[in-house]
């Protein structure tokens, strides 16, 4: 029995039943492509396509093509790996963190803000291999494996090694847990499948799964207990990103506030961007009664929150500096705001920390245009904030024989359109393929949500 | 007769309705084999008098063999196969190795009872499911009576079945 106070507002509208959502979510999944659906794909393809060119390119060249230099030896591939593995963190929040704090509305946003997670992910593990020029080093440089192998073991005392575990661990659970609510849907389509084929895949996808009340019983212990994993897990992951910089001795950098700090901004350009893919998917495949004005509110909500708290994070940090007495510590960010990079910080201010305050008013947080455009936004100044700490702490070196400045190659920006080709083809398969809502999920409030439309 | 062969089906449309007819249908005797549905139902498992999983149990087990072995790896390796000065510290010092250790504690503890969860709930790709009705992934909730299983006649299985609030009685016989 289902206990939903009368002021929350109905998670699923137009009174749907049981069935409705079965026939309007699988409906996705049986048809043929839309002309939409192709576009999408060719565009994605074809980003995909240049940006295997740079990065074959770079492997062949070595990272000289790239335009680092020996001031600013990290630049837009540990911007693009950090801003990639935040996009990654909404997902397993809004799985995770929303489900041990009994949150309901996560349900029609949750499947896909996971695959959205997992695929982030994929795209961000892409920098920290290439970045080492040579891929195929990056399994003996970073694995544990015997001496004989490489060179040594690997050094646990070093963040980057942790950062390995930690990416990919949180990649193995997110997909794990992914996958365990994909089997009931996948039996639902294997269910109405038509055809052979469909019928044989959607048949192994779905494990023989056959919605027995034992294994419903497990399978929800098993989603409890996952949920209690990754909670601790998706705030380690950025938190150990962090440590990368935070435990190095660049000023800037030598922070405290960073673990933080990077989780909120993670959740924060998180949110921003499962807005930004929900907000295309729901119009296209008119999930309007799933994926409510109250959904988009709630997210909206939390965007403002953590934008916030990324705010607070920018004025503490410029504080400290002043307060610490460390010159070299004060000068990085007084050359932050003013010196050669300051349009950089002028957008990551803007974005950040002033557009999502428009939030406040009602009107623009339920307002759908308004919350794409503001959602895009965000990700960007987002990826100016990474852009910035990283870059504009390393260009004015300790010696001022060694300032220079970054400027981006074909090569930079190529490597960055090849994870977002990559991206949005995956993206684009798993809204053609997979059950883009948790249909069990949803049929489990229907009852609560009809009943109170009939009243 | 044999054993998980001869089944009547009762049918609900209504979780809340499955859930007294359960009781009822239990409550005059009749053993229920399994109720199937289509998403999770709460209170079936107290209904039906099932004990509480143990996956709760694996999945600690899994974690602390996650500590144990990440912990031995990293003293092991950094320690003793081959120490080395880092930063002037202890060849094994423990803070350091704090990261590595809660991750690869989580990821054996999930790997771990998401493996255990598969065996014993028998989910795996090649698996050809037995389906009591099509209609069970969609909408409708199942309750699963063996015949074997029971000493009262399919007629009163069956009468019972339909009085606590099925929307239909079906029969269903497997090869």
């Amino acid at each position: 029995m289902q206990v939903t106070s009368a002021v929350r507002e109905d998670l699923v509208t137009g009174g749907k039943t049981v069935h409705d959502v079965t026939h309007d979510i699988c409906r996705q999944v049986e048809g043929k492509p839309t002309k939409s659906w192709m576009l999408g794909m060719a565009i994605s393809l074809g980003a995909l396509g240049i940006g295997t060119y740079a990065v074959l390119a770079l492997l062949w060249e070595g990272i000289g093509v790239w335009g680092l230099n020996k001031t600013v030896g990290w630049a837009w591939d540990i911007t693009n790996f950090v801003w990639w593995v935040g996009i990654g963190h909404a997902g397993t929040l809004i799985s995770a963190i929303l489900l041990l704090f009994r949150q309901k509305w996560r349900m029609s946003i949750n499947r896909a803000a996971e695959a959205m997670t997992i695929f982030a992910v994929i795209c961000a593990a892409c920098f920290p291999g290439l970045h080492m020029g040579r891929l195929w080093v990056g399994f003996y440089w970073a694995l544990p494996l015997p001496n004989t192998w490489g060179s040594l073991w690997v050094n646990f005392n070093s963040p980057l090694l942790w950062d390995v575990f930690a990416i990919s661990t949180y990649f193995t659970v997110s997909l794990v847990f992914w996958y365990i609510g994909l089997i009931p849907d996948f039996a639902s389509i294997r269910d109405r499948a038509t055809n052979k084929i469909s019928k044989a895949v959607y048949g192994a996808l779905s494990f023989g799964w056959d919605g027995a009340a034992k294994t419903w019983m497990r399978y929800e212990s098993v989603a409890l207990i996952l949920a209690g994993l990754a909670t601790p897990l998706v705030l380690s992951v950025h938190t150990i990103v962090s440590f990368d910089f935070a435990t190095s001795v660049i000023p800037g950098w030598h922070t405290t506030i960073f673990p933080p700090y990077f989780v909120a901004g993670a959740i924060f350009s998180g949110f921003a961007m499962v807005l930004t893919l929900m907000l295309v998917t729901r119009k296209v495949y008119k999930l309007e009664d799933y994926i409510t004005i109250n959904h988009i509110e709630l997210m909206n909500i939390i965007i403002i929150i953590t934008g916030s708290i990324v705010g607070i994070a920018y004025i503490t940090e410029f504080f400290i500096a002043w307060y610490s007495g460390v010159e070299a510590e004060q000068y990085a960010f007084i050359n932050r705001a003013t010196g050669p990079y300051w349009w950089a910080y002028a957008t990551m201010m803007t974005c950040n920390v002033i557009s999502p305050q428009l939030f406040w008013f009602k009107k623009i947080r339920t307002n759908i245009a308004a919350t794409f455009i503001l959602s895009i936004i965000v990700n960007i100044g987002m990826w100016f904030e990474r852009f910035v700490i990283i870059v504009t702490s390393l260009h004015r070196d300790y010696l001022p024989s060694s300032w220079a400045m970054f400027y981006p190659t074909f090569y930079d920006v190529g490597v960055y359109l090849f994870t977002f080709g990559l991206f949005f083809t995956a993206f684009l398969l798993f809204a053609k393929f997979f059950p883009v809502i948790n249909m069990a999920e949803v049929k489990s409030i229907i009852k609560s949500s009809s009943l109170k439309e009939t009243k | 007769m044999e054993r998980d062969k001869h089944f009547v089906l009762g049918v609900y449309e209504d979780e809340d309705v499955l859930l007294a007819a359960i009781r009822k249908v239990r409550d005059s005797g009749i053993k229920i084999m399994e109720v199937y549905s289509p998403f999770p139902v709460h209170g079936i498992d107290e209904a039906l008098g099932y004990k509480r999983t143990r996956l709760p149990i694996a999945a600690f087990l899994f974690g602390l063999l996650g500590t144990s072995l990440a912990l031995l790896m990293q003293i092991w390796m950094l320690g003793f196969d081959w120490p080395m000065i880092i930063g002037g510290k202890n060849f094994a010092s423990l803070p350091p190795f704090v990261p590595v250790t809660f991750e690869l504690t989580v990821l054996l503890s999930a790997l771990g009872m998401v493996g255990t969860f598969m065996v014993v709930s028998d989910l795996k790709p090649y698996k050809k499911p037995r389906l009591m009705d099509i209609r069970i992934t969609d909408d409708k909730h199942v309750m699963a009576i063996d015949l074997a299983g029971n000493k009262m006649s399919k007629e009163d299985i069956r009468k019972i079945v339909g009085d606590s609030g099925a929307s239909e009685v079906n029969d269903k016989d497997f090869e």
